[in-house]
């Protein structure tokens, strides 16, 4: 098997407006990209940049209108092959209310499996699987709307594991969560591609979430503008921020003070690594 | 304010009415309908109540609960008395004084109009007391799929109704928000007649419904993405099992309704 989950190649997309004839807008041109398996990637970019239409085309909830894209080697215009392709990439959306489709949290991550139509053993076996790997067990016969924002995007990800999935993409998943239930998010999104070994898309505009990233991928206006580690990415301070996006805190201070003469080190992206970095260098020159 | 509703009428409970196959307490409650319209006699309505009570006990439901439906129909016992006694005419006369014409036919019908009516809704309530909604739909959706060789799409009624169900809640909080954002802006919802108050909840209904087809959208992208595919080949985890206290349940309604039968027609 090769490693790569998903490859796409010279990927445009067209919006074409029904108000006003003639009207296109292209969303995506020519986008190039593979992605391997087990990896956490973050897509970065702003409102309209294209981003969640990335997003689409890698389940084939749209299809690309140049070039292809590949998923496990099937490509995404199969019509066949279409549930195959959204069984092993699984979506979470970024409304946590409207993704939810059971009246109590257990029928809904059964929806899934379901659809698949396993046998009812398996399907229990995989719901209370998945509900354990999200860290719900105990809400398990809860209706959905007594949950809080980032309970309810870890029921929307049960959902998904439960179809066992080799990929996972979330579309602005945590961008309606109050800070406790991002977090929440992402310890999950961590846990389960650290220790499950599922490829996580995680498409965001927090930029503290794209610094634990194995791979950062910035998109402007339709195209891929930086791509590679977030170390790598971070340290383009001025572009990123000339494309009306943040760089984490900490990034942002060194490099400030590297305009102010200190020798400093290019993208460092946690508090942590910072003030070691910064405790070395005060104990260095008194 | 509109938070603390509960979806349907669903009481909590452990009984063997509570236990029962959904799909067995639809069938036997259509069944028990059916008779309450066919008694004709006082002897058959003793028997229907009889059993209509034993049902409540068994059930554990407080008889408060399984009575609380009769309210609204209290009106239309009223209502249908006045028609009886005042309209009936022919018959043995009770009581004969200007206008009014009391007759004993007419007597005897409402009567007997009021049990009906009083039966039905107590048999009716017991349903959805003993059910939750989600089972109900199981068991509608079950019962249906025999009627969709003749195109009644049985599976998708059951899935609209669980969406339904689903949303219900959800849409109450957003009405709420939407009611505050509007006083917020100074809508005045509880002050001049009828129908200025109802003029007042269009600036409610139309973000609501705006937002509701919008959810519409979202929520069938994120069942496509979830390989939904309509009802073939789907299975489900939840089985409705039919167990030994279900035969029971059937058995006695069949006795007490072949009982009503024989009384009506062979007697």
């Amino acid at each position: 098997m090769n490693d790569s989950i998903v490859k796409v190649n010279d990927v445009s997309y067209i919006y074409s407006s029904n108000i006003s004839e003639g009207r296109e807008v292209k969303a995506l041109s020519e986008i190039n990209a593979e992605f391997k398996r087990g990896q956490f990637i973050v897509v970065i970019g702003r409102n309209g940049s294209g981003k969640s239409t990335f997003a689409r085309l890698l389940n084939a909830l749209l299809l690309p209108v140049e070039g292809t894209v590949i998923v496990n080697g099937i490509d995404t215009r199969d019509e066949e092959k279409v549930w195959e392709i959204r069984r092993s990439v699984g979506m979470v959306f970024q409304n946590p209310d409207n993704q939810i489709v059971g009246t109590i949290v257990e029928e809904d991550v059964a929806f899934g499996p379901e659809n698949l139509g396993l046998p009812t053993e398996e399907i229990i076996k995989r719901v209370a699987d998945a509900l354990q790997a999200v860290g719900i067990s105990e809400y398990s016969k809860y209706a959905p709307h007594l949950l809080s924002g980032g309970q309810k995007q870890r029921v929307a990800i049960a959902g998904i594991l439960a179809m066992k999935p080799e990929c996972i993409v979330l579309d602005e998943a945590t961008s309606m969560l109050d800070p406790i239930g991002r977090k929440e998010v992402m310890n999950v999104l961590k846990k389960l591609n650290k220790e499950e070994g599922i490829t996580v898309i995680h498409i965001t505009h927090h930029m503290d979430e794209a610094s634990m990233a194995d791979r950062v991928i910035i998109v402007d206006e339709g195209k891929i503008v930086l791509d590679g580690p977030p170390k790598k990415v971070f340290s383009n301070v001025e572009k990123v921020k000339g494309l009306g996006l943040d760089v984490p805190q900490v990034t942002e201070l060194f490099n400030e003070l590297k305009k102010e003469g200190f020798q400093l080190p290019d993208g460092v992206l946690s508090v942590d690594e910072a003030v070691d970095i910064l405790a070395d260098i005060i104990v260095r020159n008194p | 304010m509109l938070k603390d509703i509960t979806l349907g009428q669903y009481f909590p409970g452990e009984s063997v009415i509570h236990k029962a196959d959904p799909r067995v307490k639809i069938i036997l409650t259509f069944l028990l309908m059916i008779a309450i319209f066919i008694i004709d006699t006082y002897m058959g309505f003793l028997i229907m109540a009889l059993f209509t009570a034993l049902i409540v006990i068994v059930s554990d439901v407080p008889v408060k609960y399984t009575l609380k439906g009769l309210k609204p129909v209290l009106f239309i016992a009223v209502f249908a008395a006045v028609i009886n006694i005042f309209f009936v005419r022919e018959g043995t006369p009770l009581f004969d004084y200007g206008f009014i014409h009391i007759t004993y036919e007419g007597l005897d019908r409402t009567v007997k109009t009021t049990i009906r009516l009083t039966l039905l809704i107590v048999v009716a309530s017991i349903l959805t007391l003993t059910t939750t909604p989600i089972l109900l739909t199981d068991g509608i959706e079950k019962l249906m799929k025999p009627l969709s060789i003749v195109g009644v799409p049985a599976h998708e009624i059951a899935m609209m109704m669980t969406i339904a169900l689903r949303f219900i809640p959800t849409l109450l909080e957003e009405t709420d928000k939407i009611m505050k954002a509007q006083a917020a802006r100074g809508a005045d919802f509880d002050t001049g007649n009828i129908v200025q108050r109802a003029k007042s909840f269009i600036p409610v209904l139309v973000p609501l419904f705006v937002s509701a087809f919008r959810r519409a959208d979202e929520l069938a992208t994120a069942m496509e993405a979830r390989c939904y595919r309509g009802g073939e080949g789907r299975t489900r985890m939840r089985q409705l099992t039919l167990t030994v206290s279900d035969l029971y349940l059937c058995v006695a309604a069949a006795l007490v309704i072949g009982f009503i039968v024989y009384l009506q027609y062979f007697i």
